[in-house]
């Protein structure tokens, strides 16, 4: 199928996106950085993955999504969690 | 229709983008986080607006994603700030900075 000239600019801005999230994922001085990252690149996988649905015009990558959701979100937590160090 | 979406579909992709530039261009741990969190949180709701209105008959599944990263989303951030803030980790301060150094 083909996209309009909008929908073209709106996937050059979601490339534009993650390339910067992943600089920012390779170069942090810290792990939260990289944590920070990590999580902005999952919102970002997520919106892409609602509009992979629209370009193929097929709903199951809407499921895809979700599942992604959920994982990212549980490991986020986690690993933020493990930063905190040892608590009572 | 298709051009309301097409237009919702660019604006949320350009809060995306912006936020990840934000992430590359502030100082500091907490203000990577606003940036990154809150700008994407905005702009996946707004894509997937778009694509609702693109496929109004897949509005069920749009809603409970766009719900679900509006309650995790948050949740994630703060957790986040709540285990640097523990582990010692301190805000840069550009005030005092200017102060000592001339």
């Amino acid at each position: 199928m083909t996209l309009s000239l909008l929908q073209l600019v709106a996937v050059a801005l979601l490339i534009l996106a993650i390339g910067l999230s992943a600089v920012r994922l390779f170069l942090g001085p810290s792990t939260a950085d990289r944590v920070v990252a990590a999580d902005t690149l999952a919102v970002i996988t997520t919106a892409g993955l609602a509009g992979l649905a629209a370009i193929f015009d097929n709903p199951i990558y809407l499921d895809i999504a979700l599942v992604y959701g959920t994982l990212a979100f549980v490991g986020t937590v986690a690993i933020a969690r493990a930063l905190e160090g040892n608590r009572p | 229709m298709n051009l309301i979406g097409d237009i919702l579909l660019v604006i949320g992709c350009a809060f995306i983008a912006l936020g990840s530039l934000g992430l590359i261009r502030m100082p500091d741990v907490y203000n990577r986080l606003q940036a990154g969190t809150k700008a994407a949180t905005l702009g996946a709701m707004s894509v997937l607006l778009g694509i609702g209105f693109h496929h109004p008959d897949w509005w069920a599944k749009l809603l409970v994603i766009a719900g679900f990263v509006l309650f995790t989303n948050p949740v994630g951030s703060s957790t986040i700030a709540r285990a640097c803030r523990k582990t010692g980790m301190e805000p840069k301060r550009l005030g005092k900075k200017l102060e000592i150094e001339p």
